[in-house]
């Protein structure tokens, strides 16, 4: 049976000693779990080796932990699969570290209420439905239903708040798995706080619009809830059907990235700053008082950009055009045709939409 | 020191349901869990929850089909309690926000399931009971009266000088600190004891600790022999394939290609009770016409691809995950596994145990509804009315009661035993070793077909393990997430259960619904249409007694599928 060296980040609250790397040698058949690893060292070599963990089947949510620096769940990542990636970096030890971007308790486990539940919490994270319910269920489009499944389907496992590198820059960033939670309600049709609840996250400085889209949570999430895909889709929600302009100039950032593609094919980038606290207006940006009061409070990024040659002032005033714009054009006419906004989730597209993603993530990761 | 009118252990299906009636009771509530409440096991309840809420559909009908797939070891009248108040619940838990699966209509659509006369179970998708526990926690949050205690580990039920049960022990993982939790009326829902066996469907938290806790305080256990192996779950790992699928039309094939359930159930095929294709299975397996590796095939590629995604998406997942096969493109290798435990702490229709005070709920609890083999989509049925009128009554009967006085003594007895675990130097295996044991032997000799020598053997091997089990040392000595200790502590809980399993397999001379005595071939109406109760005697063995069986309209009959 093949051996494995599993090096574990280690760390003991009680011990007064900094974390540290201890090296365990396990041996499984390839296909088991790294976390038949960890139970197999803890059960014959170290008994205080700690890590939360029960149903090992990718259900419970309770082993999310870093393996050769990605984030999943111990007990769905192949151990024989996880050396080859080790391998691949060049090392012979498949590397075991609790998750980031939540204080540590002990070894692999982190604290997840200061972080994962608190922010859950946030999201007022139950049905407000209107007025006393009817006798029977609630009709609604069989549709809608699947479709909040997706988010559903959400274990709470956190490991895309772990690997969220919006969090690691702004820590009271709403994150992936409650803005998803959030959408799970937003979606839900015999929810009636829909308006406010956009609102709210829209208006939070650390909600709707402080991701960077990044993908780091669609790649790393073990059950294809795609937090990312969520939270686009609440602000589609706010700002296509509520029209939410809020004070943290998401509505006009998106309103200017739209614009702006559809006119050149490639962002314009002096033009994104001045029309995103214009609400996706140039003209408005230069004459509202506001918007003018944001833009020389950019200013020091604006000159950043121009030291550093990402902006050059030629490039700001004539960008140039795509050479085949018109397809573009094309695509944005094709969108605007429809009467509906398509919007798919994983429970409809099925497996295929989810191949491709799949494929997309471990392509980006190894990179 | 935490005082409530109820506190409830366990934090899944049953307990959070009890919690939230016991709120609206008005009682103050306490609700204690090992992990935290959406780690809890009831997170595997993939294929639905069975009621009768169809207008073409009856009650009568659900509790018939329960009660001839409890191969009429079901108490009728809980049976009836539970198929009366199921249609309700579904409802509630739709307006309190589950994301049940509908038909075109919008309105509440169902699926078939095994033993079920008519398609009457509720779903979503295939993660149903992750889904309900998720929305009951939702209302947790919200309810924020109701105090959570997670991540708190319970190592004893405390009693007064009359035997009224008057609070419990817990341990705060987290810190190592033993605190006394005093309670008018505690309320286990603490589920079931898969982790006896090996391989099992059943999350490592499922170690039993309610039922031998209970059983240790002098609660009676019942039916503790009927232990349900799943027809469809993984070789080695044990991970489960819903029922869902064949309720979608999924069909079974041994090695031959035969598709065989028709010689065993040619009306319902691969839809009859739970036994009765986990021993038809066996069957094929061990007359040589299964796979080398001992399982036969569970072919869903029958199923549209889009149904496929659409309604089974988890099974898809595990397939890849850990079977490495794409379901909709090839049939999946199942054999049966240890899946559920129908037996547990004796209750009555308002999950009273015999102790006052003393309440248990879900899997942890036979009231009994299931009898010697549990309809698929009922478990989760069982967990939500059993819980919801065990927190109601419990509000009901403290509003009443003074509070108990705290006996720090309770606490001082933990506290050393915890300490002397701890203290103990290495002189012989360890734990997981003698959990291995146990699993390994109780899924050899308590299986699907047992006989009088097997279950001999294993009743001397529990024996054995449970004096190794006392010298069981720790490598953590510390007091953060020490689980070594905990894992020592479990470890004695499954051994009394399984010394329970094995003892009532041994009493029950016949052949009855999960219980198939290849030694008493037959159902034994005349000797053995009765409950089997154990109490702990004073020589620390189950000692063995007998209830009758509550038949209400439905005498028993042959049981064909």
């Amino acid at each position: 049976m093949p051996e494995y060296t599993l090096k574990i980040r280690r760390f003991d609250p009680e011990s007064g000693r900094a974390a540290y790397w201890e090296s365990f040698q396990v041996e499984l058949p390839p296909e088991r779990s790294v976390l038949d690893g960890v139970l197999q060292a803890r059960d014959t070599q170290d008994g205080s080796l700690s890590i939360r963990c029960s149903c090992q089947a990718a259900i419970c949510g309770s082993c999310a932990v870093r393996i050769n620096g990605r984030t999943g769940l111990a007990c769905n990542t192949k151990i024989g699969e996880a050396f080859e990636r080790a391998k691949s970096f060049g090392h012979d030890e498949i590397v075991v570290e609790p998750m980031g971007n939540m204080p540590v308790i002990k070894d692999l486990i982190v604290d997840m209420d200061a972080v994962h539940w608190k922010k859950v919490k946030r999201v007022v994270p139950w049905l407000l439905p209107a007025g006393d319910p009817p006798e029977r269920e609630y009709v609604v489009p069989p549709e809608s239903m699947i479709d909040v499944t997706q988010t559903m389907a959400c274990i709470h496992c956190g490991a895309c708040v772990g690997a969220c590198l919006s969090l690691e820059v702004d820590p009271e960033f709403i994150g992936p798995a409650a803005l998803a939670k959030a959408y799970r309600f937003v979606g839900d049709p015999r929810d009636a706080a829909t308006e406010d609840r956009l609102r709210d996250l829209a208006e939070d400085p650390h909600g709707l619009y402080d991701c960077t889209h990044c993908f780091a949570c669609v790649e790393v999430c073990p059950k294809g809830v795609a937090p990312m895909d969520q939270i686009m889709r609440l602000r589609r929600r706010a700002t296509a059907d509520y029209g939410i302009k809020d004070r943290n100039n998401g509505y006009g950032h998106e309103k200017a990235f739209v614009d702006l593609i559809e006119r050149y094919g490639t962002l314009h980038e002096a033009q994104l700053l001045p029309r995103s606290y214009g609400q996706g207006s140039l003209i408005r940006s230069q004459i509202d008082p506001s918007s003018l009061k944001q833009l020389a409070s950019s200013l020091p990024t604006v000159i950043n950009g121009l030291k550093s040659g990402k902006v050059s002032p030629k490039a700001a005033l004539w960008h140039h055009k795509l050479p085949d714009q018109k397809h573009v054009r094309r695509i944005y006419k094709e969108i605007h045709s429809k009467d509906e906004r398509l919007e798919l989730n994983l429970y409809i597209v099925g497996e295929s939409g989810g191949e491709t993603e799949g494929a997309m993530a471990e392509g980006s990761q190894e990179s | 020191m935490p005082q409530h009118d109820v506190l409830i252990i366990g934090a899944g299906l049953a307990g959070q349901r009890a919690a939230l009636a016991a709120a609206e009771g008005g009682a103050s509530v306490g609700i204690m869990s090992k992990v935290h409440p959406v780690r809890s096991h009831s997170n595997a309840a993939q294929g639905g929850i069975n009621a009768a809420l169809n207008p073409e559909d009856t009650w009568e009908s659900h509790a018939f089909d329960t009660v001839k797939g409890s191969d009429y070891l079901g108490d009728q009248d809980a049976i009836e309690v539970m198929c009366r108040e199921a249609p309700q619940q579904i409802l509630d838990l739709e307006h309190l926000g589950v994301t049940f699966h509908r038909n075109e209509e919008g309105r509440l659509g169902t699926r078939a399931f095994g033993g079920a006369s008519a398609a009457r179970t509720y779903y979503v998708a295939d993660i149903t009971g992750q889904a309900i526990l998720h929305v009951l926690y939702e209302q947790l949050m919200k309810h924020s009266e109701v105090r959570r205690y997670e991540e708190w580990f319970v190592t004893s039920l405390m009693r007064d000088e009359n035997g009224r049960i008057s609070g419990a022990v817990a341990r705060n993982i987290r810190d190592g600190r033993v605190e006394l939790f005093v309670a008018k009326a505690v309320i286990l829902a603490s589920g079931g004891n898969g982790q006896i066996y090996n391989p099992t469907t059943n999350a490592l938290i499922c170690t039993g600790d309610g039922i031998a806790m209970a059983y240790r305080a002098g609660a009676t256990l019942m039916d503790m022999e009927m232990v349900q192996y799943h027809p469809t779950t993984l070789a080695g790992n044990g991970l489960l394939i819903t029922e869902g699928a064949r309720g979608e039309g999924a069909h079974l094939y041994n090695a031959k290609g035969e598709r065989f359930m028709e010689k065993y159930a040619p009306n319902k095929m691969e839809l009859a009770s739970r036994d009765v294709v986990s021993r038809a299975e066996q069957t094929e397996i061990n007359e040589g016409r299964g796979f080398p590796d001992g399982t036969v095939a569970l072919d869903i590629t029958v199923v549209p691809r889009k149904r496929i995604h659409e309604a089974l998406r988890e099974i898809v997942m595990v397939g890849r995950d850990f079977a490495g096969v794409d379901i909709t493109r090839e049939p999946i290798r199942v054999k049966p596994g240890n899946h559920y435990t129908m037996g547990g702490v004796k209750t009555d229709i308002d999950g009273q145990t015999d102790i006052p005070g003393l309440y248990a709920a879900g899997e942890c609890a036979c009231v009994s509804v299931h009898g010697g083999n549990r309809l698929g989509a009922n478990s989760l049925l069982d967990t939500l009315v059993f819980g919801r009128r065990a927190g109601a009554h419990a509000a009901e009967i403290t509003a009443q009661l003074p509070m108990p006085k705290p006996d720090r003594s309770w606490v001082e007895a933990e506290e050393r035993k915890i300490r002397e675990i701890v203290s103990r130097e290495r002189s012989g295996r360890r734990g997981a070793e003698i959990k291995a044991e146990l699993g390994k032997t109780m899924d050899k000799y308590a299986a699907v077909f047992r006989d009088e020598e097997g279950l001999q053997t294993a009743l001397e091997t529990v024996r054995r393990l449970k004096e190794e089990a006392k010298t069981v040392a720790t490598d953590d000595k510390g007091t953060v997430f020490n689980q070594d200790v905990l894992a020592a502590l479990e470890l004695g809980f499954m051994l009394d259960n399984a010394e329970c399993v094995v003892v009532g397999a041994l009493e029950r001379k016949e052949s009855r619904g999960a219980q198939f005595r290849t030694d008493y071939p037959e159902r034994n109406d005349e000797e053995w249409l009765k409950h089997i109760n154990l109490n702990l005697s004073e020589d620390g063995t189950p000692e063995i007694s007998y209830s009758d069986v509550t038949i209400t309209q439905w005498q028993p009959e042959e049981r064909r599928y």
